[in-house]
């Protein structure tokens, strides 16, 4: 079909040749509309199970958006299509105006400036906390570049300061795999710094946390919107009270409400999902 | 230098390197310098098998660039030796010229032997020292690129990229095994007579391999170590740790796979082709998949991951196997795969992690 497809597409002539249009730079977003996030009509299922379903979705820039939903809503699997993990089924992604995400793979999704902090706090343990940022840094990272690569003083300033404002300067040369749990979590934020994203995905951030850790990790997150998007996804409704001010609710893979914290809560759709939440 | 800042912070390498030294200065003058009936002389059988042992080293130092820093287990790096070998053969075959048994200018024995007219095109440039330098490099280090692209784009990992290693050295084993395929069949390459225009049974030939060896294991051994220490060297251990982490970071995993894997290819394919004048036969037997498992466990029981423990494991192992073939020629695969159990539950950082003991960075 793919075959067809093209060849249709160079018999068309109403079109510029897609290899004529010029290359769209890294980074050169285009915001015009104020949103940096699209959705639209996204579905994909596993096995005749529908993770996702007709999932309309729009993030604005330098919003803090919250997004929740019972377990199986497909909170994760939207997250694996934005950074190209999933291929959907039907629908279009876009990030801003001009760049199709579905056409990229995962490192170009990743170039381009959307960051993603996993479920599971995965750091490189074996590397020190100061290393694990500098392989993140915002650079060139192809294998020849990366194999001739050096540290100038500009670049070991931009990761003492994310070690800074991650509160793990006094570690930085420990192990990865010493840290605590809470430790990591924070580890994989300031790795998701220095890639300079403009769109964070935070997949559970407070999972396991102390209650201390937790507000440490709300101010982080508030402190990120703004110049960034952020979007958290979360279970604990505690935590996304203290720190979202629009909040999505999730439900069998497609938007249930959309609103403040308050206005969700006291919806009777959402009451239902979450019996007695 | 150069070298100084390679090995800076690599303790082992330093100790390793200064032993590589005395060896090849002190086994030569022992050789050559000394009357046979001496004390201290050392034979030249024992020159060529320490030669021998330093080829094994390179290719062991080879897999655990890939295995120990990359997370790849290969089960195939014995093609990539066998195809350096193969290529090392043919150009010793043609040294050979109408010395052999049929006294034939154009062709090798087996050729005339199988009755062809004429020398096969791929055997054609074989007979230019140079060409074949090229060779060497060129034939393993195409085939792992060819076949790491395949593999790593559709992201075969873990076992199954094993399995398809082992696949691949297999594969190349029955081929090689056929007269057809025009590489002596399962009698392989051999009867050499020099190299360069020297004399490969003559004393000073031998010593010249020897260290042709012990400078390439060094040289190998200094790259690997200059590629980890360099920030592609944390990608890699990052891709052996959290693969898909390294992927959302930005890097283009595969492609950091595929080189790293081709280099590995290119040192196996440089030991094999130094061990076949110091052996003097190269035949399919080496593509044999038990051949590279042998190598992995080498790496195992030196300790991965730290590449002077990869030297160790192929020096200390391939003793004992000489020892043993000697003693109790029955029992060398049983004492092998006791040893690989015992290190994989007892040591499984190896004999460097027992020195060590000090939880450095695997």
């Amino acid at each position: 079909m793919n075959a067809l497809e093209q060849l249709r597409r160079s018999v068309d002539r109403d079109e510029v040749f897609e290899f004529l249009r010029p290359k769209i730079n890294v980074r050169d977003l285009d915001l015009t509309h104020g949103t940096i996030l699209y959705l639209e009509d996204v579905s994909v299922s596993f096995d005749g199970f529908k993770a996702i379903n007709d999932l309309n979705l729009y993030i604005d820039a330098g919003e803090l958006r919250c997004i929740i939903g019972p377990n199986g809503a497909g909170k994760t699997t939207m997250m694996d299509i934005i950074t190209g993990k999933t291929r959907p089924d039907t629908g279009s992604v876009f990030f801003g105006q001009r760049i199709d995400l579905l056409k990229l793979s995962e490192p170009e999704i990743a170039s381009n400036g959307i960051g993603r902090k996993f479920q599971k706090p995965t750091v490189f343990e074996y590397h020190t906390v100061f290393e694990n940022l500098e392989l993140a840094m915002e650079g060139d990272k192809r294998v020849w570049p990366t194999l001739r690569a050096t540290l100038s003083g500009e670049d070991k300033d931009h990761i003492d300061e994310t070690l800074t404002t991650i509160g793990l300067q006094e570690h930085a040369q420990a192990y990865a795999g010493a840290l605590s749990h809470g430790q990591k979590q924070w580890l994989e934020i300031g790795m998701l710094l220095m890639q300079n994203p403009l769109l964070l995905l935070v997949d559970e951030p407070v999972a396991g946390m102390t209650h201390q850790e937790m507000d440490r990790t709300a101010e982080l997150l508030t402190s990120l919107a703004g110049k960034r998007s952020v979007v958290v996804v979360e279970h604990d409704m505690d935590f996304v009270r203290s720190i979202a001010r629009k909040v999505t609710v999730l439900h069998q893979g497609s938007v249930l409400a959309e609103g403040s914290m308050d206005d969700v809560q006291n919806d009777p759709k959402v009451v239902e999902v979450y019996l007695g939440e | 230098m150069l070298i100084a800042r390679i090995l800076k912070n690599d303790r082992g390498g330093q100790i390793f390197l200064a032993l590589l030294l005395l060896l090849s200065v002190l086994v030569p003058l022992l050789n050559l310098g000394l009357p046979k009936g001496h004390a201290l002389h050392v034979s030249t059988y024992t020159l060529t098998l320490l030669g021998k042992y330093l080829t094994y080293a390179l290719l062991a130092v080879s897999v655990d660039l890939v295995w120990g820093f990359l997370g790849i287990l290969s089960l195939g790096h014995g093609a990539f030796f066998a195809l350096g070998g193969y290529a090392m053969g043919m150009y010793l075959m043609r040294q050979i010229g109408d010395r052999g048994v049929y006294g034939n200018p154009d062709l090798p024995d087996f050729m005339v032997f199988l009755n062809w007219q004429e020398l096969p095109w791929f055997w054609h440039g074989f007979d230019m020292f140079w060409f074949t330098l090229i060779m060497i490099v060129l034939v393993p280090g195409v085939l792992a690129f060819v076949f790491g692209w395949l593999a790593f784009r559709s992201r075969v990992t873990g076992v199954y990229l094993s399995i398809i290693t082992q696949a691949l050295t297999y594969a190349l084993m029955l081929a090689f095994f056929r007269n057809e395929m025009g590489f002596g069949g399962n009698n392989g390459l051999t009867d050499f007579k020099d190299i360069l225009g020297f004399d490969l049974q003559s004393d000073a030939t031998r010593v010249g391999l020897f260290l042709a060896s012990a400078l390439a294991l060094a040289a190998g051994y200094l790259a690997c170590r200059a590629i980890i220490n360099s920030r592609l060297g944390r990608v890699a251990i990052a891709i052996r740790d959290a693969e898909d982490r390294t992927r959302f970071i930005g890097y283009r995993v595969e492609h950091v796979k595929l080189w790293i894997f081709t280099f590995s290819a290119i040192l196996a394919g440089i030991a094999g082709a130094l061990y076949v004048p110091q052996v003097g036969i190269i035949n399919p037997g080496e593509f044999s998949p038990l051949n590279s498992i042998e190598l992995v466990v080498w790496v195992a029981v030196g300790g991965r991951a730290t590449l002077y423990g990869a030297v160790l494991g192929a020096m200390g192992v391939n003793y004992a196997k000489t020892w043993f073939t000697a003693a109790l020629p029955d029992g060398w695969l049983f004492a092998l795969g006791a040893l690989f159990i015992l290190v994989t539950v007892l040591l499984p950082k190896g004999i460097i992690g027992l020195l060590t003991r000090r939880g450095a960075r695997s």
